[in-house]
């Protein structure tokens, strides 16, 4: 049990082949979320799945954990198919899914209560758990009276307590505040370096670069439609890292490129229509606020970037998480006022002319990009325009919508669409009567 | 040696009975003789008991009050059971629930008189008993408790939060602890106020439920209701006086001892889950947490769950998922048709043998005009109570006075309020089509005053400070700040109240005070006479109309506006 070296010679513990996952669309055909997953997780090591929102890492990790069934492949733990959850893998929830009613001791006891573990044994070894992972004191406590810390403190010890082989991690420490997160982040990482915790491997999932880069042996990067894994990073530092470290700064910049490379296949200098996402009226968008891209492209255009700026770098200076940067990125991208690549942003002319412009020059430049390069605007202000009534019902572009992505995929594009449209004036929507019309009411 | 298998009090540190003991104690046992007494009438005979009337004497109240009670615990622990059983399995298997649900609707809009049939089967099960009758009554105070209490209970299954049944699973709790662990705790906030809800449904329509009259079958069972009833009989005012007095004591206790240490302690259930908590004090609950002997009943349901626990090695592999194939479901559904069809064609035959078209049209009538009535009174009862409700809401001290009145008065049985409006209706020679219409609504309207108190005391500081701020007054600030805040709350109420009022027309449209009878037009007299004088089919006929009328009305009227307000109105 020791971070820093991975046993790679050791059979693994989990071993997924070629897992999918897929729903079905109204129409019949197939809607993949998740394409082909390999993976394999070791002894001794930890394995971070890095990803946006959406690219189905927080799916495969409830496979592993036999809460969800792959359409395809198999999920093989300890040489056996998982065909529901397993004793030997617990769970580390983002929300930490207490139990409210029930306290510390409760809560931590409710794994070994399950297995029927004697009275006493099942009391000494919560209360060793809630030792090792700093509660004790609070056993009698209730979840409400807890901080947030605290509260995922309880979620760890209640995975660990049964003495998993895998811990899973669903985003642990996105709930909790920056100085929370790295407090504990840090006595984790001590009490397993030191091999304290009763476990063999951990599987991480997090859309923080950074908390994977200091945790993880191994980077798996996911990339988004289909969900698969696009490329791995092993991550050879030893422990503890320091942030600061040159080298730890070198390999979030290395995850960055990845993160924004082309999936592979597609032409790197083909005709420029190809180069950008958003040629149909069925592509998903990812609700990005207005206010995030303004904000984004004021900020890139000033110096010291001037027009190009190192996402890592811009994405903390203007405290980004990497799920709102990523989208942000994207959706300029896909109005032309920027290009990603390489880990980097740099802003097009118009992306300039707009950082540079006033409030109703943006609009208007913002209108033109809009029903230019996002079909969906320019269809629903077609179909706006081509109405006696200049209004149309917003149902009728949800079950269009409909046809080329799953329910709350159309419900988050319709929803960001009509925030566009609304800022770029182009047209506008009524939330009582669930239409869009070409003027607002006022 | 395993301490656990030690009896508690042996195990306790501290050897002396404390004053919480003793008081636990005194209660438990005057708990059990009360029942015993009250349970030894169960075994006498039938003529017996017809033989010795019920006395309107203010001493008997005290007896009476005690089998009163018991009879509407052991209601409340029947709809327990049928809860915990008929939700469970509407929510975890789909092909139940296509029909347990609808079911359990139309069963909620049934009145308490549509079950009076009931009454026969159950006095031909123990032949000249009073078990028989006992057991009657109890059926009917548990027909006026169930159904919401099963449907609270359902919708909160289907809402339990993702992630906490994904622990439970990952956890691998077994079906019985997740039940006791995870689903039971989380619908006991709501469970517990549809209890208290259905303990005053209970005393609404007690004199039904324990002065039983179907055809020529009479039988009083000894008990609050019955002396009610008995007293409007003979027209004796300080009789009735009498029975407010007992019913106030009894819903007194109840609340002190049963529904205060629930709702108390359902605050713990609570998955809000905010630092920092509200002192909820409960004296009744105090002496339970810090005596033994209820510390005992704890131990009682952790061996009971640990039962359920089996340990892991005895549990056979995970099977694999089953999935559902689709002919099964197509099958189960034709059978669920056929059944109807047969159901369409009993009914049909039943009905129509005995009632001429004409007379459909005519109950369909009756049941317009009680629409009418509900649809007015409710307008009248809101425009009363929102505004009402709001000023009480903003003014916790008052809300904390007016709370458990409103409670009290929702369990007060129409009946008791017959002599003062049939002696004023044939005094004044009034309308009884206009003026035996409050009384429909005389249970059901503090739903409206509850449910806007509740809404009006959850408005947030900040909007009503942004309110001050900005100057909204008068008509302006009800318009823009009071009214929207509690909209959805006072749909709520309004639905609850609607429903009631229908169940109460029954107990309203015919009022009777000695030897007079005071009708109004409308279903529920229909139904009440066509039961008076055991005319099963014309019972039927009025009970399908109203079902039919209130859920259709819940369809196309309550539910979209409810949508419409959660949707519009809800801060998120």
């Amino acid at each position: 049990m020791n971070a820093t070296a991975p046993a790679l010679n050791l059979a693994p513990l989990l071993d997924v082949q070629g897992v999918c996952k897929s729903f079905r669309k109204p129409d019949g055909d197939e809607l993949v979320v998740l394409e082909n997953v390999n993976l394999q997780l070791r002894p001794g090591e930890i394995v971070g799945l890095l990803g946006r929102s959406g690219s189905g890492k927080s799916t495969l990790l409830r496979q592993i954990a036999g809460l969800d069934e792959p359409s395809g492949g198999v999920v093989n733990y300890l040489g056996h198919p998982v065909t529901g959850p397993a004793q030997g893998i617990t769970m580390v929830f983002q929300s930490f899914a207490l139990f409210p009613w029930l306290t510390v001791l409760e809560n931590v006891q409710l794994g070994l209560e399950a297995q029927g573990v004697p009275v006493d044994e099942m009391r000494k070894r919560s209360l060793q758990a809630i030792d090792l992972i700093g509660l004790d004191g609070f056993e009698s406590a209730y979840p409400r009276e807890l901080s947030g810390g605290m509260r995922q403190r309880v979620g760890f010890a209640r995975a660990l307590v049964v003495h998993p082989n895998i811990l899973l991690m669903d985003e642990p420490f996105s709930a909790l505040d920056i100085l929370t997160a790295e407090t504990l982040r840090g006595d984790f990482l001590d009490l397993w370096g030191e091999g304290q915790l009763p476990i063999k491997s951990v599987l991480l999932v997090t859309h923080n670069i950074e908390e994977a880069v200091q945790m993880c042996d191994r980077l798996l990067i996911f990339s988004s439609n289909p969900g698969r894994v696009a490329s791995e990073i092993p991550v050879d530092l030893p422990q503890p890292r320091h942030t600061q470290d040159p080298r730890f700064r070198a390999l979030i910049e290395r995850v960055y490129v990845e993160m924004t490379a082309r999936p592979r296949g597609e032409p790197r200098h083909g005709p420029k229509a190809e180069r950008y996402a958003g040629t149909g009226i069925g592509t998903a968008l990812i609700h990005v606020s207005s206010n995030v891209l303004t904000g984004l492209l004021e900020a890139v255009n000033e110096p010291p970037y001037s027009g190009k700026a190192d996402l890592p770098v811009i994405a903390e200076e203007q405290h980004l998480e990497v799920d709102e940067l990523f989208p942000a990125a994207e959706a300029l991208q896909m109005l032309r006022f920027a290009e990603v690549e390489g880990g980097d942003i740099k802003l097009t002319e118009a992306g300039m002319q707009f950082a540079r412009s006033e409030s109703d020059e943006r609009k208007k430049l913002f209108a033109q990009h809009l029903i230019t390069y996002v079909p969906l605007a320019a269809h629903i202000r077609r179909v706006l325009d081509e109405r006696a009534s200049h209004s149309a019902p917003k149902s009728r572009f949800f079950d269009e919508l409909e046809d080329y992505m799953a329910e709350d995929a159309a419900e988050l594009t319709l929803r960001t669409i009509i925030s566009w449209g609304r800022y770029a004036e182009v047209f506008a929507y009524d939330d009582n009567r669930q239409s869009f019309t070409l003027e607002n009411p006022a | 040696m395993r301490l656990d298998r030690l009896p508690i009090s042996v195990l306790t540190t501290r050897y002396v009975p404390g004053g919480w003991d003793l008081l636990a104690f005194v209660l438990v046992f005057a708990f059990f003789i009360y029942a015993a007494e009250a349970a030894h009438g169960l075994t006498g005979s039938l003529a017996h008991l017809q033989a010795t009337p019920i006395s309107l004497k203010p001493s008997a109240l005290i007896g009476y009050s005690a089998r009163t009670a018991l009879r509407m615990l052991i209601a409340m622990v029947a709809s327990l059971l049928f809860t915990f059983t008929y939700a469970t399995l509407a929510a975890k298997s789909h092909r139940a629930e296509v029909i347990l649900v609808p079911l359990l609707d139309f069963l909620q809009s049934v009145p308490i008189l549509g079950f009076s049939f009931t009454i026969l089967i159950f006095l031909q099960l123990t032949p000249g008993r009073v078990a028989g009758a006992e057991m009657a009554a109890v059926f009917l105070i548990f027909t006026s408790q169930a159904w919401n209490m099963a449907f609270s209970f359902y919708h909160s299954l289907r809402s339990i939060p993702d992630e906490l049944v994904e622990a439970a699973r990952n956890f691998q709790l077994s079906p019985w602890v997740r039940f006791w662990r995870l689903e039971v705790p989380f619908a006991m906030p709501a469970l517990i106020w549809n209890m208290m809800m259905s303990m005053s449904g209970g005393w609404f329509f007690l004199v039904f439920s324990e002065a039983i009259t179907v055809g020529h079958t009479t039988v009083s069972l000894p008990g609050v209701g019955s002396y009610i009833a008995l007293a409007i009989q003979q027209r004796s005012l300080s009789a009735i006086g009498w029975a407010i007095a007992a019913m106030a004591v009894v819903i007194l206790l109840f609340d002190q001892l049963l529904f205060r240490p629930l709702t108390t302690s359902a605050d713990w259930f609570r998955l809000e889950q905010e630092a920092g908590f509200t002192a909820n004090r409960c004296w009744a609950l105090t002496m339970m947490r810090r005596s033994r002997l209820f510390g005992l009943v704890g131990r009682m349901f952790a061996v009971m769950l640990r039962i359920g626990a089996r340990p892991a090695a005895a549990r056979a592999a995970p099977k694999p998922r089953r999935t559902r194939t689709r002919w099964v479901d197509y099958a189960w559904y034709a059978v669920l048709i056929l059944i109807g069809l047969g159901a369409v064609w009993k009914i049909a035959l039943f009905v129509l043998g005995e009632v001429t078209f004409a007379e459909i049209g005519r109950v369909l009538l009756f049941g317009l005009i009680t629409l009418l009535r509900v649809a007015v009174l409710i307008a009248l009862a809101s425009v009363l109570w929102v505004p009402i409700g709001v000023w009480v809401g903003l003014r916790p001290g008052v809300a904390r006075v007016v709370q458990p009145i409103a409670q009290f008065l929702a369990a007060f049985p129409a009946n008791l309020l017959f002599p003062i409006v049939v002696s004023a209706i044939v005094l004044y020679r009034l309308t009884p089509d206009i003026w035996l219409s409050p009384l429909m609504i005389l249970g059901t309207q503090w739903y409206i005053l509850f449910n806007v108190i509740v809404g009006a005391s959850a408005i947030a500081p900040e909007l009503r400070y942004a309110g001050q701020n900005l100057g909204v007054r008068g008509w302006l600030w009800w318009r823009r700040v009071a009214l929207p805040a509690v909209f959805p709350f006072y749909v709520t109420g309004a639905i609850t109240a609607s429903g009631g009022s229908w169940n109460a027309s029954v107990n309203a449209e015919v009022a009777q005070w000695g030897t007079q009878t005071v009708r109004a037009h409308g279903l529920g007299a229909y139904i009440a006479d066509a039961t008076a004088a055991g005319d099963f089919a014309r019972n039927v006929l009025g009970i399908m109309v109203l079902s039919l009328l209130v859920v259709i009305l819940n369809r196309v009227f309550w539910r979209p506006l409810y949508a419409r307000a959660e949707r519009k109105f809800r801060i998120s």
